[in-house]
């Protein structure tokens, strides 16, 4: 039997779901336009008020916000409340740029922890789970939030915070710990930790992990579940909209059903910024109708994913997204075709190759032109040149396959590929240059 | 009774080369034979050099990908047909050529074959039945 936090929303009628979603756009719009000057500039700017706003169907002639919006409003220029009425404060890491700092009300707080609980009910947790929250805590959404869900739901909840394995297995083993709330890296990790103490699937407690705040493959996925012996449920969020519990995967793992009584998905086409139809991929867009302190419209996450609103087995009815596939700052369109570097790497792992790799695309008499460069390996070097040849051919075949496109691939010196900081350069589009 | 030979795994790139024959001469490695096979996109360079040890270690440091092989050194009879009569035998014993090159010998002006086979004994057995003079890896500095 599904499990459900809130029946009567998680399995709502289409209908009843769209108008709330109306209902709740049109308070929304008001109370930006009312209380964030930079909101009211930027409807201004683009000609509309919030009279003009009087559905979901509206929604495409108020403009879009951006990381650079939140950067440029840092720190009070998008809240909307009054700061007496703020209680917290969470950040992103600030690996790029400026930190983004949200501030939520005890009421943003509230809407949060549900939808986390939503997440941990699907996984089947109940008051009778013991539920091991190894998310950092702190600034991170990742440990208040599925910290404060798993409260809602009854849960016996062990604050681990990340790090120190041993005392993370020790509290799974003398616990008897059954949800798991973590990474999905950690999670690999503790998995392998736990098989090399010699621990079998059978004697470790856990039943269900909840795994977010990074991307991950269904292969890995797969691995995670088999070593520990669980199910591994993903989930969704961004501090911009409140933390994980934006959406969350549920029994049929075919996909993550976005909380839609608080945000308003689209999926738009990153270049003509039109809306694309169900199954297509495209940049993921939020409005967040619910919240009260920080209350992004139309907030382009740049993640790429695909809808689907297909009735779903476990019940729900809202709108499920796929895994995101990569970044839009990161995709290349070559001849036409969207090209993630994710993918490239995807077919380099698959075939056993470090993905040491750099990408050059180019334009040659009108054509786009792709060149992955391979790093050798001494794995991969042979004195046949035949050889070498077939291995080369072999990822060429492999990208074709994955992309659709032909590409060039050159193997190139070890260490040659340029590191900055560290960190490979990855894409060289000389189109741009 | 064969000789060692390292490969090099090359760029093709201009100047590719000449920092990898720079990196052996900053180290004073004394190469007996040289050969650069190459396609559009990457080149093999086949050294045979009297301490293999040395060089691999040498070229790995400058991070080159290395690997060492056997391969049948012979010596090419100064008379005509002389190439041809190291060929034939092995031809004759029905043993696949991968890739040969030739060098000189420095001290004695003479003229060598390096013949890459799969089966290095066989291929060695059967030049020695023709009476193919054969080179070892320890009369390379010699030659
Ligand atoms: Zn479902």
């Amino acid at each position: 039997m599904e499990r459900y936090y809130q029946p009567e929303i998680e399995t709502a009628s289409r209908e009843q779901i769209r108008a709330w979603q109306d209902e709740r756009l049109v308070k929304q719009v008001k109370h930006v336009w009312d209380n964030v000057p930079y909101y009211r500039k930027k409807m201004e700017d683009a000609g509309v008020c919030p009279e003009d706003i009087k559905g979901v169907d509206d929604i495409r002639k108020l403009p879009f916000v951006t990381k650079a919006d939140l950067r440029e409003g840092y720190p009070y220029g998008l809240l909307a409340e009054d700061l007496k009425n703020c209680v917290r404060i969470q950040s992103t890491s600030g690996t790029t740029g400026k930190r983004v700092v949200a501030f939520y009300t005890q009421h943003d707080i509230d809407l949060w922890e549900d939808c986390c609980a939503r997440a941990i009910t699907a996984a089947g947790g109940t008051n009778e789970d013991v539920c091991q929250v190894s998310y950092g805590y702190g600034l991170f959404t990742g440990g208040p939030g599925l910290n404060g869900g798993s409260h809602k739901v009854g849960c016996l909840t062990i604050p681990t915070s990340s790090g120190n394995t041993e005392r993370q297995i020790m509290f799974i083993r003398d616990l008897n710990t059954t949800i798991l709330c973590c990474t999905p890296s950690y999670a690999a990790y503790l998995g392998e930790t736990m098989k090399e103490m010699g621990l079998s699937p059978e004697e470790i407690p856990l039943k269900a992990g909840i795994f977010g705040a990074e991307a991950w493959s269904e292969a890995m996925r797969q691995d995670i579940q088999k070593t520990m012996g669980i199910k591994a449920y993903d989930i969704y969020g961004l501090t911009e909209l409140s933390g994980p519990g934006v959406a969350f995967e549920c029994s049929a793992q075919t996909g993550m059903h976005i909380n839609e009584d608080h945000f308003i998905a689209e999926v738009i086409d990153p270049d003509t910024l039109e809306p694309v139809p169900d199954g297509t991929y495209g940049e993921l867009v939020f409005t967040a109708i619910t919240k009260e302190a920080f209350p992004l419209i139309r907030y382009r996450t740049r993640d790429i994913v695909k809808l689907s609103h297909e009735p779903c087995p476990c019940g729900r009815t809202h709108v499920k997204m796929s895994k995101p596939r990569g970044r839009s700052d990161d995709m290349l369109i070559i001849r036409g075709v969207n090209v993630f570097p994710s993918q490239i790497e995807t077919v380099l792992l698959n075939k056993g190759y470090p993905a040491n790799y750099q990408i050059v695309v180019d334009r040659v008499n009108n054509t786009d032109t792709l060149d992955v460069q391979v790093e050798m390996t001494p794995e991969m070097f042979t004195d046949n040149m035949g050889e070498i040849a077939a291995r080369q051919k072999d990822i060429v075949d492999g990208l074709k396959s994955m992309l659709g496109l032909k590409a060039k691939v050159s193997l190139v010196a070890p260490k040659s590929i340029v590191r900055s900081e560290g960190k490979a350069v990855r894409v060289i589009d000389k189109r741009k240059i | 009774m064969s000789v060692k030979q390292i490969s090099v795994f090359l760029e093709n790139r201009p100047g590719a080369l000449c920092e990898m024959t720079k990196v052996l001469a900053d180290e004073a490695i004394d190469m007996r034979a040289f050969s650069l096979a190459e396609t559009s996109e990457f080149g093999i360079a086949r050294i045979l050099v009297k301490d293999v040890y040395k060089a691999v270690t040498v070229l790995k440091d400058a991070d080159y990908i290395t690997s060492v092989s056997e391969a049948v050194a012979v010596a090419i009879p100064d008379v005509p047909g002389g190439l041809h009569s190291v060929i034939k035998a092995v031809a004759d014993a029905g043993i696949n050529l991968e890739y040969m090159y030739c060098f000189l010998g420095g001290k004695s002006g003479k003229a060598f074959l390096v013949c890459k086979v799969a089966d290095v004994a066989a291929a060695e057995s059967a030049l020695s039945a023709k009476g193919a003079v054969l080179v070892e890896q320890d009369e390379l500095a010699e030659l």
